[in-house]
């Protein structure tokens, strides 16, 4: 194992406890949990509506975000926001703030990107069928007990493994 | 019953996105300090090397689950008023076989790209374009694929009503479930383990 050059990473038993304090507060504070992937969505529809506002309109996926003001006036906009704050500020305090790329030894830097690129495209669809991420479906669903939310979670994770095998060369 | 709060009228949308900078500010602060700015800690979950994704998520399920059951039974936070994602099976098994698809291809998933962007990770930013990218195409063929995603709703419907069974005996289930993954969490990386402790120096 490499010496870390940065602090360690936290106790994954503790980043738990923290991070399931932290959706508490949430639940008590907002009734609702925590999300990443419809902030996202609401950005894109406000780079259509820049773009092409009539064709943002015509589409009623898009048109349902156009509904009452700006689609970035919004609660998971503010809250992703924070995510970049927070984790910015995560890195600066542990010193881990630099331009760098993951990924195992058996692939180059661009291919990183170009698989990194097609993941993301993958999940950003998969994201907006399921209604939300590992955020909305996987803490906030998994800890209200929705059935659905706890359907996808071990989907999503038997999916993984089931597909790893062919993505061993990007990681290991 | 004094929570929700907002739902209860204490304050307004307009503070409410105030609260959601600084809920945002936590999440990102907790994600990156879990190493979850790091795709290949991410990713090894998923080849038995570093567990750390199923006992961060467990664990912080288990602590939400059971101080929401214990405020309501408190009569401090009402649980009805509490946001319950609704149950469409198509849309959250489609949704969730892409999805750890995309994990896999990816390394990350929609949260700890932010991060990873925000630490100035270059596979995070490519991620995050590439999730733009995908939820517009979404957005274009919706019209299309809205009848089957949508298919077989059942609204807003917990594990504890459908199984008829009482909340607490499911909470328990779940903390027993969780314990166990705990366990077989950490056999597995005392056999295989490679467990990823903080930033290596690039390849």
């Amino acid at each position: 194992m490499k010496k870390p050059q940065s602090k360690p990473y936290w106790n994954p038993y503790f980043a738990g406890l923290m991070l399931g304090l932290l959706l508490l507060m949430t639940f008590f504070i907002m009734g609702r949990g925590l999300g990443a992937s419809g902030g996202e969505m609401r950005l894109v529809t406000y780079i259509l509506s820049l773009v092409s506002p009539e064709h943002a309109q015509a589409n009623p996926y898009f048109a349902k975000y156009l509904k009452g003001g700006s689609p970035l006036k919004a609660w998971l906009v503010f809250e992703i926001l924070g995510v970049l704050f927070g984790g910015f500020l995560s890195g600066y305090i542990h010193g881990r703030l630099g331009f760098k790329t993951d990924h195992g030894p058996r692939i180059s830097n661009k291919g990183r990107w170009l698989l990194a690129f097609l993941g993301g495209m993958t999940m950003g669809i998969g994201a907006r069928i399921a209604r939300g991420c590992t955020s909305g479906q996987g803490l906030t669903g998994g800890a209200t007990l929705s059935l659905g939310s706890w359907i996808f979670l071990w989907v999503m994770f038997i999916a993984a493994y089931a597909f790893a095998y062919f993505l061993r060369k990007q990681w290991i | 019953m004094i929570a929700p709060l907002y739902k209860l009228g204490y304050f307004g949308f307009d503070t409410s996105l105030i609260f959601a900078f600084i809920i945002g500010l936590l999440f990102g602060y907790i994600l990156e300090s879990s190493g979850f700015g790091n795709s290949r800690k991410l990713a090894y979950q998923f080849y038995l090397k570093d567990m750390a994704v199923l006992k961060v998520m467990f664990t912080a399920i288990v602590v939400a689950m059971v101080g929401l059951l214990y405020l309501n039974w408190a009569e401090i936070l009402d649980i009805s008023l509490v946001y319950v994602p609704p149950t469409i099976l198509n849309g959250q098994i489609l949704g969730g076989v892409l999805m750890g698809l995309g994990f896999v291809i990816g390394g990350f998933c929609p949260g700890t790209s932010l991060v990873a962007s925000a630490i100035g990770k270059l596979d995070g930013m490519f991620y995050v374009g590439g999730a733009l990218f995908g939820m517009w195409i979404f957005g274009e063929i919706y019209p299309f694929v809205q009848n089957f995603i949508n298919g077989h709703p059942m609204g807003r419907v917990t594990l504890p009503e459908w199984l008829g069974w009482r909340p607490g005996v499911v909470a328990f289930l779940v903390i027993l479930m969780a314990w166990g993954l705990f366990k077989v969490a950490e056999l597995i990386e005392k056999k295989f383990g490679e467990i990823i402790e903080g930033e290596t120096p690039m390849e």
